[in-house]
């Protein structure tokens, strides 16, 4: 969270990341403690914002003493625990999902970050360059679908949700993290307009009896855009750019400004592509935002454009 | 939220569940004073949501789906945001969120059934209701009713709940009228020696406290309350009791640990969602000696210093749902549950809860999840349940079977209970023996006697076996080498087995393996809740890959698809959330190693 602390530095811990000692806060999790000793962890359904959920497991990491692998996000450290973050085990089971992920969900606009990390695990990394590359030991790997066979793995493949002027919902890009949920549930907008939905591989992100968003309890916040980590939910002025071959972040600006609307002082940051307002975010690190908006921020600034 | 309302008779059944309405607020008529005075609130809606369940299931049953008005009467009454309300109502394969005809046959398709001739009665019932608008058949998971397979589970619309086992073709139809077997086929239960846990079974009448009481019942519950809540727990600690539900984690420690939670709000769950194929013992205990079960949660809500019990029971038993709901009236009518206990100054009550089709609701944290009328998905843990579990609260969560020795230990004493079975697995242990064995049923034997005596009393197989399925579908196949194996916790662990719930399911050689293990495959993909990645897609992907060694039988790529099986198995074991992802690749795995699918047949 952002939000300022206002209790003393709490006491130190000491713990054990890939062999060096190093100190963290009482109370951190393993994965704020590895950004402390400045060893990244890959991370798909964590932000800061929310609460962790665990459910994407690219952040495992192998904790002696425990069987399975745990998850960096939402694990707490304890005194002397030892961590690895690249062991075999690690890198396998992350390999494997992202694997997983990219085998069933359209990925292509994950953030750079998240690509890189698939870079670096990626199944059919070169195997002449495996001293820098722990992309997994095995020679034999292979994908975990056969695209030649005639039994096609199966995906999360559906038409896009176009059903107002404002965000579409594209999920054969979703990934099931849970934050759109948590962002317009109980940690930000407390609006509960969607929710999980189903079982297992059926499982998706819905309204309820899957009803168009206009007739949902939606609001408008936008918020489950701003924490969408996939390009699931997009606004639609993106969505009609792209799909016009016509998105072009080379040539886009972002203007950090204030909210007009009201007096509580939201940040807005305005992205701009030809003089035209394409999207509306707020910064994850704002003291008042948190991130989050309401729709006259996120979606009422038509009239800046009336010329 | 929609505009549809519900209908009266869908009003009824909720208000049946929820008492009547108190204000328009919730969902009653609008009085005057409604527009002046806002009722409900956060709070409300909190404490209200464990009604979430109860509440559908009602609708289910009254309606025979989760209609949009009816869904929406729910989360008015309860405050629950309708699209968390459908989610919750989506995750449950006995909560239908489509209109469909108000007879649902579900019919088990899973592996002892399919043996024992499940597709024949699957393509007979279809025939049977061929046309009939009123009634749809179901492919339907383990019901529980392995030993009397095949099995058929009966919803209707307005009517009663029905397990009907074993079942042909006649008695279905039959029972769809609503005219049950006039004879109710009790599993057979067997042992070998001194009978702990069921000798009272097929003995007494059931619905009887005054039998129960004959036999010996209500007899610890006295002596827990004299001894004082620490000796009970020295009791069990001594005894060296491990959990019968899968885990085999010493109950003593878990109820000294909640015993001793700073937190004086805490719960006893009994858990008895009993969805693992192959697995009917707790099943058998419900229906067959349902006080014994009371009396031991009331043993350890003293223990514990609980005020509160829950008994989670799997949807599929309406039968142990009505006999544990009769014990507790009964219980609480005598003075035995409630306030004042025994004229104790403790008090505790027992909330019976159904399930609503869902295997992955018998892990303990989904489990608390979904009494508490949220999906079942697990909780990551730490924190375990002793620290936070029901409602956030230090929770003792234990199996039936395990329950149903307490009794026995505060009687004899912890010390006594050790000379049965061996020094790491105490007491006696109920095994569910079905498929291709000659007499089907619970045995409950001494630990320590091997896999090969207990099928020697069983009557042996009825041919030549092929391999054993010991565990349940999250255990493993093995082979007849293993017939000295001796069932134990320790023995079974050192071989890198586990005893799970206690299945023992033989296969005769001739068995097409490769459908068994795609049946065990495509129950994890069905009832994996769907939370993380590896599982949520490991299961589809396995069962895939399955399906194609199955129709492709092409040597280049048999070896690409065992090293994927290998692959996932380890990502599933390795990064799953909780138990159901971990296990989901075992059998597989065991069935390659025995060599029994992907041969060159
Ligand atoms: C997928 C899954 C399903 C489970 N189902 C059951 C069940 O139906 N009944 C049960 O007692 N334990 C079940 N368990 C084990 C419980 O999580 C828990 O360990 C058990 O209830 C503890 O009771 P015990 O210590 O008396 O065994 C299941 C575990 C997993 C992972
Ligand atoms: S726009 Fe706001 S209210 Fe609507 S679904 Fe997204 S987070 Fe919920
Ligand atoms: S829509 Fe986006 S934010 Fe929501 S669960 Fe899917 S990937 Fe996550
Ligand atoms: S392992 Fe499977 S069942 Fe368990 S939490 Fe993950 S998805 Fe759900
Ligand atoms: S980021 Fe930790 S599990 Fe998703
Ligand atoms: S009841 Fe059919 S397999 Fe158990």
């Amino acid at each position: 969270m952002s939000k300022t602390h206002l209790e003393l530095p709490s006491s130190l811990i000491e713990i054990e990341i890939d062999g060096s000692v190093v100190t963290a806060p009482k109370g951190s999790t393993i994965l704020e403690a590895c950004r402390g000793a400045g060893a990244e962890q890959p991370t798909l359904c964590y932000l800061e914002n929310l609460t962790p959920v665990n459910t994407c497991r690219v952040c495992v990491v192998e904790v002696v003493g425990s069987r399975a692998l745990v998850p960096a996000c939402s694990r707490p450290i304890e005194p002397n625990m030892e961590i690895s973050t690249d062991s075999e085990r690690v890198r396998h089971s992350r390999r494997m999902v992202f694997d997983l992920l990219e085998s069933s969900v359209d990925l292509s606009l994950v953030d750079d970050s998240t690509r890189s990390w698939m870079e670096r695990y990626r199944i059919d990394s070169p195997s002449d360059d495996d001293s820098t590359e722990p992309s997994g030991e095995r020679v034999d790997r292979v994908k975990s679908y056969h695209v030649s066979h005639p039994v096609l793995p199966a995906t999360v493949a559906q038409p896009v949700k176009i059903e107002d002027d404002l965000y579409i919902r594209d999920y054969a890009k979703c990934i099931l993290c849970y934050k759109c949920v948590e962002a317009c549930g109980p940690d930000a907008q407390n609006t509960f307009a969607i929710a999980v939905g189903g079982r297992g591989f059926e499982s998706r992100i819905t309204t309820e009896f899957d009803v168009v968003l206009p007739d949902s309890a939606c609001v408008y916040c936008g918020n489950c855009i701003g924490v969408c980590p996939t390009g699931a939910l997009m606004f639609k002025s993106e969505f009609d750019l792209r799909a016009a071959g016509r998105w072009d972040e080379s040539s886009q600006t972002v203007t950090t400004t204030v909210c007009s609307y009201c007096g509580v002082g939201c940040n807005l940051e305005l992205t701009v592509q030809d003089n035209e307002i394409v999207k509306v975010t707020s910064p994850l690190d704002h003291d008042v935002t948190s991130g989050h908006l309401c729709i006259k921020g996120r979606f009422g600034y038509q009239h800046v454009q009336n010329r | 939220m929609t505009t549809d309302r519900a209908t009266a008779t869908e009003r009824e059944s909720v208000d049946v569940v929820l008492g009547s309405p108190d204000s328009g607020w919730s969902g009653g008529a609008r009085a005057s004073s409604d527009f002046h005075i806002a009722r409900g609130g956060f709070h409300q809606a909190q404490q209200n949501r464990n009604m979430l369940l109860p509440a559908l299931l009602a609708l289910q049953s009254s309606a025979g789906w989760i209609s949009p008005g009816g869904l929406n009467y729910v989360s008015e009454r309860l405050g629950v945001p309708p699209a968390e309300a459908y989610g919750v109502a989506s995750f449950y394969a006995l909560l239908s969120t489509e209109l469909r005809p108000p007879r649902a046959l579900y019919v088990c398709d899973d592996i002892a059934c399919a043996q024992i001739g499940a597709e024949q009665l699957i393509s007979d019932v279809e025939s049977f209701v061929l046309g009939d608008p009123e009634a749809i058949v179901i492919r339907s998971p383990c019901l529980g009713q392995c030993d009397k397979a095949p099995a058929v589970f009966l919803q209707t619309a307005g009517g009663e709940d029905a397990a009907v086992a074993p079942a042909d073709l006649s008695i279905v139809r039959q029972a769809v009228i609503g005219n049950f077997p006039s004879t109710v086929h009790p599993s057979d239960t067997f042992g070998n020696g001194p009978s702990f846990l069921l000798h009272r079974v097929g003995e007494i009448d059931p619905t009887s406290i005054a039998a129960y009481r004959a036999t010996g019942g209500y007899k610890a519950l006295p002596v827990a309350l004299e001894a004082g809540p620490e000796s009970v727990v020295a009791e069990i600690k001594a005894s060296r009791i491990r959990g019968r539900g899968g885990a085999a984690f010493p109950m003593g420690f878990k109820w000294e640990a909640v015993a001793g939670a700073d937190d004086p709000e805490r719960y006893v769950v009994c858990n008895a969602d009993e969805s693992e194929p192959g697995t009917f013992k707790d099943r058998v205990l419900l229906e067959g000696d349902p006080f014994s079960i009371i009396e031991a949660m009331t043993i350890a809500g003293f223990a514990v210093s609980a005020s509160k019990g829950f008994v989670y029971i799997r949807g599929e038993y309406p039968l142990a749902i009505s006999r544990i709901e009769a014990a507790v009236a009964q219980a609480e009518e005598s003075g035995l549950l409630g306030d004042n206990v025994y004229g104790s100054d403790f008090s505790f009550r027992i909330q019976v809860r159904s399930g609503a089709g869902a295997y992955i609701c018998g892990e303990e944290t989904a489990l608390f999840n979904s009494i508490e009328g949220f999906r079942g998905e697990p909780r990551n843990k730490p924190p375990f349940p002793t620290q936070s579990g029901l409602f956030g609260k230090p929770t003792a969560i234990n199996n039936v079977e395990t329950l149903a020795n307490v009794s026995q230990i505060v009687l004899q004493g912890g010390e006594k209970f050790t000379s049965i079975g061996t020094a790491e697995s105490t007491g006696t242990k109920l095994f569910c023996l079905s498929g291709a064995v000659e007499k089907p049923g619970v045995y409950e034997v001494e630990f320590g006697m091997t896999l090969g005596e207990l099928l020697e009393i069983a009557g042996g197989a009825k041919g030549e076996i092929a391999a054993i399925l010991l565990g349940g579908a999250a255990g493993s196949f093995i082979g007849l080498d293993a017939v000295d194996l001796p069932l134990t916790f320790e023995d079974t662990q050192a071989a890198g087995l586990s005893l799970g719930s206690g299945v023992i399911m033989p296969f005769l050689v001739g068995v097409d393996f490769e459908a068994v293990v795609q049946r065990i495959a495509s129950f994890f993909r069905d009832e994996s809740c769907g939370q993380c990645v590896p599982c949520r897609v490991g299961t589809v992907r396995q069962e895939e890959a399955l399906h194609r060694i199955a129709s492709g039988r092409n040597p280049d790529t048999l070896n690409e698809e065992f090293v994927l099986l290998d692959d996932l198995d380890r990502v599933m074991r390795d990064a799953s959330i909780c138990g159901l992802g971990q296990t989901a690749g075992t059998a597989v795995q065991s069935a390659i190693g025995l060599g029994l699918i992907g041969g060159s047949s």
